[in-house]
């Protein structure tokens, strides 16, 4: 079953994204210990909230708005490299779903597919690179070919998990080599727990 | 393990606090504590000249007194703070950039992490909006790491300082924007730099150090945030500083040839090792030197580009010009760096 997105339903996935970094804050600040500088999960922890804070304000009243405006949001308030990539993620996602109030799956892949390769053309990585490009691409693939909600998250799950062996060749971690293998990437978690909200949210259980 | 206390107020507000602080005793300094920046005051200095080209660095926290200690006559127009070892967001640099804006456009000088290139080219084109003009230049003197294909580079390290100094004094003296962006450039070009960490460093609000280093152990091509290096060795029984000054030397010459070169020197530390230590690695790096045929035009020793309260030491080297020695002797009058004014 395909999801299908309205303004609530994105408020929700972003609430429940916010919660999870919440919950594990702390995991991917370890996970970022030993290839990075130990603050993955408090600098995102900073953007979420940041989030929260700037939808009940804005108050965005389609789900394209919403993504926007979190997208903005991470970017004004993560800094380092995650602040740019997920937040160019959620507003290049947010502007391609356009203004209406409603979304189906095949608009929401769409969507998430503008948001994957903006991502790209920023960061420059690509699949196997060790970073959260190896778990967004293959979720956005999942919904590309008319899978659910939970199946995405699933392939995000499989994404994150294939970057414990690979050796990085962007960010921080690269600069360790070989010594940066058998680490699992914190970015490409973070983007298993942004699909892990969206199936959690019910966007799942739509159209 | 147990963690060292920390000289703080509210580990969340270090960063913060310490901007409050700077302000307290530099009063020719603007500090604008919503956007973290640091910026000259021009109405203290009087020498506000229209069209002089504005420069602008920033980074992560954790370094100082690089970024906003080096804001002032003959260096920085602007710093933006970012959170400790976090890259500024783009709202941040773009009210530097804005700050050190006088109508001749502005530089950006940018070490090169992904997360600090990422956030200033955003800012560049926030300010392209406001048609501000700005050229970048990324520091990557950090020779420990290889660059190619399979990293992000090499990190912009200790020689950044002889960038900001070196572009000060020529946008003083009214070089223009892209002629001040290409001298940048070559800056880089000739300068390299190789870090060692006896100690790691731990974030301020952290309970851990960002890595663990056995007693005995050296961290060998460390960057400046806290990550682990290249390679970890024993420290030897005798001779520590000979070993650092030997290690570090052979691997900047291994990359960049010495021989009958006038250098600028830093001998710098990280931030937790104390000068009389860095004055012993000095002696030793200045023998390393010599001994390839290289003559020390200048020297700096020093706490200049740290990593908090990392023990251990950066060397970093300039092939020096007679225009570079010019520029680097010309007046400087900032925080942590001050002659001829």
């Amino acid at each position: 079953m395909n999801p299908a997105l309205t303004a609530a339903g994105a408020r929700e996935w972003l609430q429940r994204f916010a919660t999870a970094v919440d919950e594990h804050a702390a995991e991917l600040t370890d996970l970022d210990r030993p290839i990075g500088d130990s603050d993955h999960g408090v600098n995102l922890q900073r953007g979420t909230r940041a989030v929260l804070a700037a939808l009940e304000a804005a108050d965005p009243p389609t789900p394209g708005a919403a993504l926007t405006k979190a997208g903005s949001t991470l970017v004004s308030t993560v800094g380092g490299a995650s602040g740019p990539l997920f937040g160019t993620l959620l507003r290049r996602t947010g502007k391609a779903l356009g203004d209406s109030g409603s979304v189906d799956g095949a608009a929401l892949a769409t969507g998430l597919r503008a948001g994957l390769d903006a991502v790209v053309a920023l960061g420059g990585a690509q699949v196997g690179d060790a970073t959260l490009v190896d778990a967004l691409a293959p979720a956005v693939e999942a919904l590309e070919a008319g899978g659910s909600a939970a199946e995405a998250a699933e392939a995000a799950e499989r994404g994150a998990a294939s970057t414990d062996d690979l050796v990085a060749r962007k960010g921080r971690a690269s600069y360790l080599g070989d010594r940066g293998t058998g680490h699992r990437d914190p970015g490409a978690v973070s983007i298993a727990l942004l699909f892990a909200a969206l199936a959690g949210s019910g966007a799942g259980e739509g159209s | 393990m147990h963690v060292p206390t920390k000289l703080l107020d509210d580990p969340a507000d270090a960063v913060t606090d310490a901007l409050r602080g700077l302000a307290a005793v530099h009063p020719e300094l603007t500090v604008d504590l919503e956007h973290h920046v640091v910026s000259r005051n021009h109405d203290h200095h009087g020498d506000h000249r229209p069209g002089k080209v504005g420069l602008v660095s920033g980074g992560g926290s954790g370094h100082e007194p690089l970024h906003a200690g080096f804001v002032g006559l003959g260096m920085l127009d602007a710093a933006a703070c970012g959170a400790v070892f976090t890259s500024p967001v783009p709202d941040q640099v773009l009210a530097a950039t804005t700050a050190a804006s006088s109508g001749g456009g502005v530089v950006h000088v940018v070490k090169n992490y992904t997360g600090d290139v990422l956030n200033f080219q955003m800012a560049a084109d926030l300010a392209d909006d406001e048609d501000i003009a700005v050229e970048t230049v990324l520091v990557d003197d950090d020779v420990a790491v290889t660059d190619s294909l399979y990293t992000a580079g090499r990190r912009g390290t200790g020689g950044t300082l002889f960038v900001e100094k070196v572009l000060g004094a020529a946008a003083e003296q009214g070089t223009a924007l892209a002629e001040l962006a290409a001298l940048g450039r070559d800056v880089v070009a000739r300068s390299r730099s190789f870090g060692v960490a006896l100690s790691p460093c731990i974030t301020p609000g952290s309970d851990r150090p960002g890595f663990d280093l056995e007693p005995g152990e050296m961290e060998l091509g460390i960057g400046i945030h806290g990550e682990p290096g290249r390679r970890r060795v024993p420290v030897p029984a005798t001779g520590v500083a000979r070993e650092v000054a030997r290690t570090s030397v052979a691997a900047i010459a291994e990359d960049m040839p010495l021989d009958g070169e006038d250098l600028l020197l830093l001998v710098n530390g990280m931030g937790g090792t104390p000068l009389l230590e860095l004055q012993v690695l000095a002696g030793d790096v200045v023998a390393e030197l010599t001994g390839r045929g290289a003559r020390i035009a200048r020297a700096l020793v020093g706490n200049h580009v740290t990593s908090l309260e990392m023990a251990g030491s950066m060397v970093s080297v300039c092939r020096a010009t007679p225009q570079l020695l010019q520029l680097w002797d010309a007046p400087v009058r900032t925080p942590a760096l001050r002659w001829g004014a």
